[in-house]
């Protein structure tokens, strides 16, 4: 049993060093190839979504039922919870009932108070434009898995930098290790200033750069998010911008021959489906890898052998 | 003699509070919960001329030795206030403010959809103090700044009366 991750709450990617994170992956490595194991049989784990996600839920649920737990699915809006119950009576009554909480909440902190009223395990399943730290450990796993290392990589995170909590949990949690990075955004979508200076108090090698084309020869991992209408003060802009914001196969005429392309998925139109079949695609890997990476957490919280 | 101490009279037992930045004397009244409805009599004399800070505010409450908690909140607004605990007309003590790490219950975050700002939760507001001077905060649930005008800012709004 490792005691780091023992009965551990998964709040943010910024709690975990790097032993930690590559204990886990090696973990991962291991769920690879299992089907089913029923290591965590008589589990019960609550799946609060209270924004819609298919994508994180469905995921977190198969890693589970891999694992031989029960799921109960509690889905709904915060706003409709609201008129109702409180997140904290919800909280309670499930931390009661079941044995690990895993929480997605438009509400920024929804997981840290979680973590603090409950007391079995909390895992963030993203918290408005806050943390997603799985989706964060799935990412270095993928470059883990693609590079077999996570350092000296050049690495382009492109889209909404402020607002897109994966792209944020990313850019925390390759920031771990030793990389530069270059942030690529429209003007008002740059990294907030939060988050610049605890990259900047580290000593983080980050460059902020607005246009792809200036650095795509250089990039060893791209990293697409979307961008997000409702983002935009101004409609006109965002109209503006998003046709520069899509990537297809002339955007990556220039990159290495070894480059990435990584994306947290959904993705709307800011990939283009040319690139699926392209040997720089590497999402649809990074999705897949979701279950084994979430099956390695959840034996990890709960102390149960591989 | 300072000047205002001919304005008001010196009190025989309470705490004075000095140097306050000029035009803060009310909120200064706001952080220490102090609304005049506890019935201490209370002087507060504005834009005092000081050496140190130009013009400056005192507060005094007579009959109470305010409680350093309270007073380290202060901190927020005048870091340079001095606290003179006085005991049959003498300063017993002269009390020190200073800053906490964390900022507890007393402002606000300013993203609506912090988990701090729902008003039907059990919660508390709490910020971490990253920098004391100029003063920014960070919100513990939602890590956004406060920077010191908005502090400044909340602490006026609500003490007006
Ligand atoms: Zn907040």
């Amino acid at each position: 049993m490792n005691m780091n991750w023992f009965n551990r709450d998964i709040i943010t990617i910024e709690n975990f060093s790097r032993e930690e994170l590559e204990h886990l992956f090696n973990i991962a490595d291991k769920y690879m190839n299992i089907k089913f194991k029923d290591s965590l049989k008589g589990k019960i784990i609550a799946n609060l979504f209270l924004e819609p996600s298919t994508r994180t839920r469905v995921s977190f649920e198969v890693a589970a039922k891999r694992l031989g737990a029960e799921v109960v699915n509690v889905t709904g809006e915060y706003a409709s919870i609201k008129k109702g119950e409180s997140l904290y009576d919800t909280l309670k009554m499930l931390d009661s009932y079941c044995d690990l909480i895993i929480i997605r909440s438009p509400i920024e902190g929804s997981a840290q108070f979680a973590a603090d009223i409950c007391e079995h395990p909390v895992i963030n399943a993203g918290d408005g434009t806050l943390n997603h730290p799985t989706q964060a450990m799935i990412d270095l796993y993928t470059i883990k898995n693609t590079f077999n290392r996570l350092d000296k990589l050049n690495i382009g995170v492109y889209g909404d930098l402020k607002y897109g909590r994966a792209v944020v949990s990313f850019i925390l949690a390759i920031s771990k290790y030793d990389n530069k990075i270059y942030a690529i955004s429209p003007e008002q979508l740059k990294i907030r200033n939060e988050i610049k200076d605890e990259l900047l108090n580290k000593g983080v090698k980050i460059e902020e750069f607005t246009n792809l084309e200036h650095v795509i020869s250089e990039l060893d991992v791209l990293y697409v998010t979307r961008l997000q209408k409702e983002r935009f003060v101004d409609l006109a802009e965002y109209e503006r911008v998003r046709g520069s914001y899509k990537l297809d196969l002339k955007s990556l005429e220039k990159s290495k021959p070894n480059m990435i392309v990584m994306h947290p998925l959904p993705r709307v139109e800011e990939l283009t489906y040319e690139l699926d079949s392209t040997s720089k695609q590497a999402y649809f890997r990074q999705a897949k890898f979701g279950i084994p990476l979430r099956m390695a957490i959840l034996s990890l919280i709960f102390g149960v052998e591989v | 003699m300072e000047e205002y101490e001919m304005k008001v009279t010196k009190i025989k037992n309470g705490t004075v509070i000095d140097h306050i930045p000029a035009g803060k004397a009310l909120s200064v009244l706001s952080l220490l919960e102090l609304t005049g409805k506890e019935g201490y009599t209370i002087a507060l004399v504005m834009n005092v001329k000081s050496r140190k800070l130009g013009i400056k505010d005192v507060v005094k409450v007579e009959n109470l030795e305010i409680n350093p908690n309270l007073l380290n909140r202060l901190a927020l607004i005048a870091p340079e206030a001095t606290i003179n605990i006085i005991r049959d007309y003498k300063v017993y003590e002269k009390r020190k403010i200073a800053l906490q790490d964390v900022v507890e219950n007393i402002l606000k975050c300013n993203n609506p959809t912090c988990i701090s700002r729902q008003y039907n939760e059990p919660i508390i507001s709490s910020f971490r103090v990253i920098s004391k001077k100029p003063l920014k905060l960070k919100c513990n649930y939602c890590m956004r700044y406060l920077n010191e005008s908005e502090v400044i800012e909340q602490i006026v709004e609500r003490s007006k009366f």
